[in-house]
């Protein structure tokens, strides 16, 4: 039996380093390389040497395939190419080709040139390693070599995120990467049609939970902002550059230009006015509102977004800032908050997780007095609120991708293993296919079961279809043919083409069979009582009495003659070619029933 | 009458006589008509290759044939169709019979046979399906025949088994259109096929084509349409569609769901895998419910769509369609409305939102929880959500539609309904607002609601602003905080867009009028009145303070105890809103004040209010003027003028009326005044200073009439008739003053001829109405109709002169509704000072914004004209779709003007105006009138003559600045 092995390198029953291997009818393709977040040793990456303990990669992949430009997606993969050395194709989709060097030289300046780490990848390894990326368009059918072809269907999720179908023949499996259901401000929602893979690769961050409608959040996050600026208060909204940040922007640029306030909007800059910059050249990757406007404005041109400066910080009356990074734990965003937190007009709004220790996490947990370095203690009045954005589907999500793409297998990766536990559960038992959710480094094979593609000739085709009724269509139908196995490729052909080709002579194959019958008459006589016996039964053939007593039925050929030993007993002999194998077997069955007693 | 008007005139004069000939020539063109299929055969005949019969083919088909000559056409077809061997010739002709078959007052049946004959030896799939397609016209073309029918019907199953899906997908179509719906008509021919009909559709529902999958719905659904009553049975195959792995089937399949779910909505189904059963329409509702989240969004758009119209389903079901239940790592969570309503009826204020306020409590069954409902969960709270702004329109209209038939649902939904108000699609924020606004009578917004709703207020669109106002004026509001906070918020957008200033008064007069006892304990502090001090008195031209009177004094006129409340200015300033803002301000029995309407009163029936009975009482006095002098009608009839129109501008539900009835008054005074001319009785020399008075009074009178009959919407007949009678009676007095004052004959005839023949069309189309018009102009003028024909110009005028004084004024009988069309330009305000500068020779695009109001077919009539200084005038048209309509009898117009001219030297105004274009053709009482007449009419008369096109200005004009600059070089 043909069998798919998957086996997670990261993201197995855990979040971060997503790595998946699979191999499918012989060819071994990698999803994902990122790093995790949790980890600064060597657990930070993949285990690559799972794949091959010596020699080079390449000859063990057939291709690497990046679903979107987030580290825990993609982190590993300077390392992956350049350090332990891979040289075949990498696949990803434009804009995430495009992103992704941003963010992996702003990961390596981080590790390097803050925590001074030494042995880490560089720039020049990130550019060499971009080289050797393919770029895919959506719905674009790309083959890697003969027989692996790869496509993209839009996730949603993050700017040009995507998920990939894998398909080697007629096996098939689709990774998700991470996706979103549910449209939000700049994305649209993630859409597959009816593939039917063999597996379907599906994340599960949120597994256990269905989330609220997200105009609720968003109206409060509005109802918020509007509130305090309007009390002349200053808002501060600590993001990670890139994803929910634009999200955010858009939103609240659009309530600015439709309430018509004045009160400015910074968004401190780096690496996101290089991201935004990508953001409207990818017009094609966002959602309907921000397609079908942008030929009047483009929406990530901020009309009241403005790039934030020191200073700005002790300007007099209202404002918004955007800072990085999300978890106020340093950088612009703590310096912020400080010069801020003072004051009980202000607000901070958390857009998103905070890790424990961060003094994000610390004032959403209602800590009020804070101990900065240097034994400062920071007193926090400003208003502390916390708002959910997030860009994964939730458990309800999951299934309607599910639906909608039919798989005849499921594997959960990316996510908590209780949680996957209950989803696992309920895709069994609502879908009533097997799920299956291997931990890192643990081999999940898939039994297959493909079909395989014969070419027919038409001539052959025709004559077929046209014998017997033309029953449904859909249904699957016999038919007579010769099955030509030759330069890889089947084809099934009529007989004599088949030994035409192969240069064959044809020979006849006979079937004979004696029947025994009781009648003490004359051969002759029997033969005519058999003659006239077939004539009454198989009203729809030929049946004839030839000159010399024998008697042909088509093309099959009856002789009575008696017995050597006992005169009473006649020998019926019957004779076919395999072609009439049917109709002979039916007519010696008929006449070792015997003859009717009666003439 | 025309005609022989005409013989009499023309017997003088034989020059004219001649266009008599010309218009026979017309005539002469019928002898060419049958020489058309001849030419074809010709043609056809010289064809040598396929390409060239093509060629002709085509040719041929662009010119219409006449109804004698189809047959004959067809029968040249049908012989070159069989010695035919290429297959797209083949094809033309067959789609050619299609079209023959189709002209009007043709009898396709005489060629039925041929067309079926064809069918028998054809090979090609496409030849094939065209001649069923042209079956089909044919079949169409003879409902009243059955047999007919059954025989199409037949032919057609017979090709059901063709392998090509077009022929297949013809085939179903021509079964659906024409198999029969009747029963006992033909009794035993009918129980075998048309009783089939329904089996042989569905057994194409599981064909291996698609498009043969959907032809076979949609030919189902034909059936249903033509009221074939489907069998219950085909319910269960359609379920089975609609898991169909291409979208038109699915889509089509919603479609056939929905129609048996609304024609067996009673009927039990069983629910697979258990036991238990559920009415029909719930089965379908859950399934419709399921398709709202369907891969593709066409699917989606038609699910949502169709929820709408289920009334029937059990509230029960209704109402999970808003339900999710929200779980967080396997804990029940509430949903943010929940909590709202939860904090709302704790009387709790908000705290502030802590991290993990919306904590999850309750931990889940495991088991329990069914993350795909086959039900309807949650259907409309994925379509709201949903991507495309098309699925989520659709599912606000079903949400609408649904809950205006259930109060219960539409409390419910009213959470969602607000929701959707800050979607980033206007269109779908404004269809929201709508919807809520058609819902509002079942619910009551709670305090938390009417704060998000009211948070839209400052939206910089005019049209949300606006729609959300009409949706306050028929909100009811629970609390006396929630009409403060609606009250605060209404002043603020004032503050912000003082141009919604109309808009909000309109809105705080409903305000005020529904909740009067919500308003009486506000009023102190509205007013800013103290018990013991005197405050300062607001200013009267406050906008905002004018809002909140309108506010207090709505309330108060269901609440008599409010006045008691009012300081003195506070009575002033009512006195002087009652008479400054009267459609917004209504009468108050005020205590201890003589107010005009108080002391009228008492004396008033119940129904009819004063000014009504004043506008009848004036008229009256009008009307009877017969006893007075010259001077003093005139007197009388300025004096009424300047009453009506007084008292429009005062009652806007009487402004049509009273302006109408004012113009046509008008009208009689010209009319008296231009008769009362000395120069009647002056010698010609010494008229040409005086003619001008009168006959600028009748080219008045005839725009006059004009307005009357095009501006008012609500103009009956009876007033037509009137109007045109007013016109006619200008167009004598034109005459009258254009002999008096030319030289010579000549003219004359012309202008008596075209005269005459405006009576006799007047008598034609109004002749019902002619009973009516006793000792009018127009009854005296028939009676002396055959002397007139007869005589000179000279005696003509003559004659009309006298009829003119001596003919009664007639009665204007008032419609029950009458509005006058008012346009309102709002951009550009006219107020800018910086001139819009551009390079002469290129444009520049002026955005024009415009209320229009009781405008009957504004794409139709109104356009924009724009003036500039040196005396250039331009019309544009604006475009259907730039006319949008915010509610009944509304309309606005926003649309962009473009402007160029040559370079100016100094900046410039030009004028920007609305005109109503008519047509006179097209007046009311030419479509009144038969048809037959109409023609005969048009033959009469040359259209020139009859229809006189124009256009009426009917906004105030708005002055723009601009400034082409030369170019530079």
């Amino acid at each position: 039996m043909p069998e798919i092995k998957v086996t997670p390198l990261g993201a197995g029953q855990d979040v971060g380093r997503s790595c998946i291997l699979v191999s499918i009818a012989g060819k071994n393709v990698m999803l994902d390389c990122g790093m995790h977040m949790g980890y600064n040793d060597d657990r930070r990456f993949p285990d690559f040497s799972y794949i091959t303990q010596n020699g080079r990669l390449t000859d063990f992949l057939d291709c690497v395939i990046i679903s979107h430009f987030h580290l825990d997606h993609c982190g590993a993969l300077p390392y992956f190419s350049e350090m332990v050395g891979y040289d075949g194709p990498i696949y990803m989709t434009h804009p995430t080709k495009a992103i992704c060097p941003i963010l992996l030289e702003d990961y390596r300046k981080i590790t390097v040139d803050k925590k001074g780490e030494t042995n880490f990848f560089t720039s020049q390894m990130i550019k060499d390693c971009m080289k050797k990326v393919v770029a895919v368009h959506l719905h674009q059918t790309v083959q890697v070599d003969e027989e692996l072809e790869i496509k993209a269907y839009y996730a949603g999720h993050v700017l040009g995120a995507a998920m990939f179908q894998i398909k080697v023949g007629c096996e098939s499996v689709v990774y998700t990467g991470d996706y979103n259901m549910t449209p939000d401000r700049h994305l649209g929602a993630a859409w597959i049609d009816k593939c039917r893979p063999d597996l379907l690769i599906s994340e599960s961050t949120y597994a256990t939970t269905i989330r609220d409608s997200k105009r609720c959040r968003e109206r409060d996050f509005l109802k918020k902002v509007h509130e305090t600026v309007e009390r002349g208060g200053k808002v501060l909204i600590p993001v990670f550059a890139l994803g929910r940040a634009q999200e955010l922007c858009i939103l609240l640029e659009t309530f600015w230009e439709r309430m018509n306030l004045k009160a400015p909007i910074y968004f401190s800059t780096g690496l996101t006015e290089k991201a935004n910059h990508y953001y409207k050249l990818f017009i094609t990757w966002t959602n309907q509102k921000i397609r079908k406007t942008f030929v009047q404005r483009n929406m990530f041109e901020f009309k009241h977004i403005k790039a934030f400066d020191r200073a700005f910080a002790d300007n007099p009356g209202p404002m918004v800032v955007f800072a990085t990074p999300g978890m106020l734990h340093a950088g612009q965003s703590l310096q912020i908050f400080r010069k801020w937190a003072g004051n009980e007009k202000n607000m901070v709004i958390m857009p998103g997780y905070c890790v424990q220790g961060t003094v994000g996490h610390k004032i959403l947990s209602g800590q009020r007095k804070l101990e900065m370095e240097g034994r400062q203690i920071l007193e926090v009045k400003m208003q502390v609120e916390y708002m959910s954005f997030s860009a994964h589907a939730d458990a309800k999500g999951i299934m309607q991708l599910i639906r909608q793409a039919e798989p005849r297998n499921v594997l959960l990766v990316h996510g908590e293993a209780k949680k996957m536990e209950f989803l696992k559960q309920k895709i069994e038992q609502e879908f009533h296919v097997s799920c299956y959710m291997p931990a890192n480094g643990e081999t999940t094979t898939i039994l297959t079961n493909p079909c395989i593609p014969v070419d027919i000739s038409l001539g052959l085709l025709k004559r077929e279809t046209a014998i017997g009724p033309l029953a449904d269509a859909k249904k699957p139908k016999l038919m007579h043919g010769t099955l030509l196995m030759k330069d890889n490729s089947f084809r099934l052909l009529c007989p004599e083409q088949a030994l035409k080709e192969l240069g064959l002579a044809e020979h006849q194959l006979r079937f004979t069979c004696r029947v025994h019958i009781q009648d003490p008459r004359k051969e002759h006589e029997t033969g005519l009582r058999v003659y006239n016996h077939l004539k009454g039964i198989l009203k729809d053939y030929s049946v004839q009495h030839l000159p010399d007593g024998s008697i042909t039925v088509e093309s099959i050929l009856i002789q009575a003659t008696a017995h050597s030993e006992d005169q009473g007993t006649k020998v019926l002999l019957v004779s076919w070619t395999y072609q009439d194998e049917e109709l002979g077997s039916y007519l010696t069955s008929l006449l070792k029933k015997g003859l009717p007693q009666s003439t | 009458m025309a005609a022989h008007l005409k013989k009499r005139v023309y017997e003088e004069f034989t020059k004219v006589v001649q266009q008599q000939h010309e218009d026979l020539s017309t005539k002469k063109l019928r002898l060419t008509k049958p020489s058309k299929s001849a030419a074809l055969h010709v043609d056809l005949c010289k064809a040598t290759s396929p390409a060239d019969a093509l060629q002709y083919l085509l040719q041929f088909a662009r010119k219409p044939v006449e109804v004698e000559s189809v047959e004959g056409v067809v029968r040249i077809l049908l012989e070159h169709y069989y010695k035919e061997n290429d297959a797209s010739v083949r094809l033309k002709i067959a789609s050619l019979l299609g079209l023959l078959s189709k002209t009007a007052g043709f009898s396709p049946d005489c060629i039925m046979d041929d067309a079926i004959n064809t069918l028998q030896n054809e090979k090609s799939h496409q030849v094939l399906a065209q001649l069923l397609d042209t079956l089909l016209v044919i079949g169409t073309k003879l409902p009243e025949n059955p047999s007919v029918r059954m025989r199409l019907v037949e032919v057609a199953c017979k090709h059901l088994t063709d392998s090509s899906h077009g022929v297949r997908n013809k085939c179903l179509q021509l079964i659906g259109c024409l198999g029969l719906v009747e029963k006992g008509v033909a009794k035993e021919a009918e129980s075998q096929a048309a009783k089939d009909v329904q089996k042989i559709i569905g057994d194409h529902f599981n064909d291996q084509d698609p498009r043969v999958r959907t032809a076979a719905i949609k030919a189902m659904l034909q059936l249903h349409e033509r009221g074939l009553k489907l069998q219950q049975a085909i319910y269960s195959q359609a379920c089975k569609l609609l898991a169909d792995d291409y979208e038109q089937v699915r889509s089509a399949a919603v479609q056939l769901i929905w129609v048996l779910s609304q024609l067996y909505p009673e009927s039990i189904v069983p629910i697979p895998s258990s036991n238990e059963e559920i009415r029909l329409v719930d089965d379908a509702f859950g399934k419709i419910c399921h398709m709202v989240s369907d891969g593709s969004w066409v699917v989606r758009v038609q699910a949502a769509k169709l929820l709408g119209s289920m009334q029937q389903v059990s509230s029960h079901f209704l109402e999970q369609t808003l339900d999710k239940k929200l779980m967080s790592d396997l804990r029940r969570k509430r949903t943010a409305h929940e909590r709202a309503k939860e904090l709302y009826s704790s009387g709790e204020f908000s705290s502030g939102r802590k991290w993990g306020d919306d904590a999850p409590k309750e931990e889940v069954d495991t088991g329990a929880v069914n993350l795909i409902e086959s039900g309807a969960c949650g259907a409309f709270v994925h379509g709201l959500e949903d991507e495309m702004y098309e699925v989520r329109i659709a599912a606000v209209e079903a949400l609408c539609m649904l809950a205006q038939s259930s109060p219960s649902f539409a409390e419910k939904c009213l959470d969602f309904l607000v929701d959707m108000f800050n979607d980033e699609i206007e269109e779908v924020r404004l269809q929201s607002i709508h919807t809520m606004r058609k819902i509002s009578n079942n619910i009551t917004l709670r305090e938390d609601q009417l704060d998000t709703v009211l948070a839209v207020l400052e939206d910089s669109s005019r049209d949300i602003r606006e729609a959300l106002h009409e949706l306050l004026c028929c909100t009811n509001v629970s609390t006396k905080e929630g009409i403060h906070l609606a009250l605060v918020e209404l002043l603020k957008n004032l503050t912000k867009y003082p141009t919604d200033r109309e808009s909000i008064w309109k809105c705080l007069k409903f305000l005020g009028s529904r909740h009067p006892t919500l308003v009486l304990p506000l009023v102190p502090e509205l007013l800013s009145t103290h018990p013991f001090f005197d405050t300062p008195e607001p200013d009267m031209d406050d906008p905002a303070y004018i809002a909140v009177l309108v506010l207090i004094f709505n309330a108060a006129k269901s609440c008599p105890t409010m006045p008691a409340l009012f300081s003195d200015h506070t009575f002033r300033h009512y006195a002087y809103l009652r008479d400054s803002l009267s459609h917004l301000v209504p009468p108050l029995r005020l205590p201890g004040r003589k107010l005009v309407s108080s002391t009228v009163s008492p004396n008033i029936t119940p129904h009819e209010d004063p000014s009504q009975q004043f506008l009848h009482q004036s008229l009256e006095r009008v009307y009877n003027f017969q006893h007075l002098d010259p001077q003093g009608i005139q007197e009388l009839l300025e004096f009424t003028i300047r009453d009506l129109q007084r008292l429009g501008e005062l009652q806007s539900e009487l402004a049509g009326m009273a302006d109408f009835t004012a113009t046509y008054l008008q009208c009689q005074l010209l009319l008296i005044k231009a008769l009362q001319e000395k120069l009647w009785n002056v010698a010609a020399p010494l008229y040409l200073k005086q003619n001008a008075l009168a006959s600028a009074a009748a080219k008045q009178i005839l725009e006059e009439t004009y307005k009357m009959e095009f501006m008012y919407s609500g103009v009956e007949s009876r007033q037509v008739v009137i109007i045109h009678h007013m016109r006619l009676q200008a167009k004598a007095l034109q005459l009258i003053v254009t002999a008096r004052t030319t030289r010579g004959v000549e003219p004359l005839f012309g202008m008596c001829e075209k005269f005459l023949q405006e009576v006799d069309s007047f008598q034609r189309c109004f002749i019902s109405e002619l009973p009516h018009m006793q000792g009018s102009f127009v009854d005296k003028l028939l009676d002396l109709m055959p002397r007139l024909v007869t005589s000179k110009p000279a005696e003509v005028v003559k004659i009309l002169q006298t009829t003119l004084r001596q003919s009664t004024f007639l009665h204007l009988p008032l419609p029950e509704q009458l509005h006058r069309a008012t346009a309102n330009i709002i951009e550009p305000t006219g107020e800018s000072d910086n001139p819009l500068r551009f390079t002469s020779g290129l444009v520049v695009a002026l955005d024009v914004d415009a209320t229009l109001e009781h405008v009957q077919d504004p794409q139709g009539t109104v356009k924009v004209q724009v003036l500039y200084p040196d005396g250039q005038a331009q019309l544009i048209h604006p475009k259907p779709a730039d006319f949008r309509n915010p509610g009944p009898g509304r309309h606005r117009l926003i649309t962009q003007v473009y402007l160029s001219h040559t370079a100016w030297t100094e900046p410039c105004q030009i004028e920007v105006r609305l005109l109503l274009a008519y047509n006179s053709n097209k007046s009311k009482a030419s479509t009144r009138i038969p048809k037959s007449t109409w023609s005969e009419s048009l033959e009469a008369l040359p259209p020139s003559e009859n229809g006189i096109e124009g256009t009426i200005p009917f906004s105030k004009p708005v002055k723009v600045y601009i400034m082409p600059k030369p170019a530079r070089r």
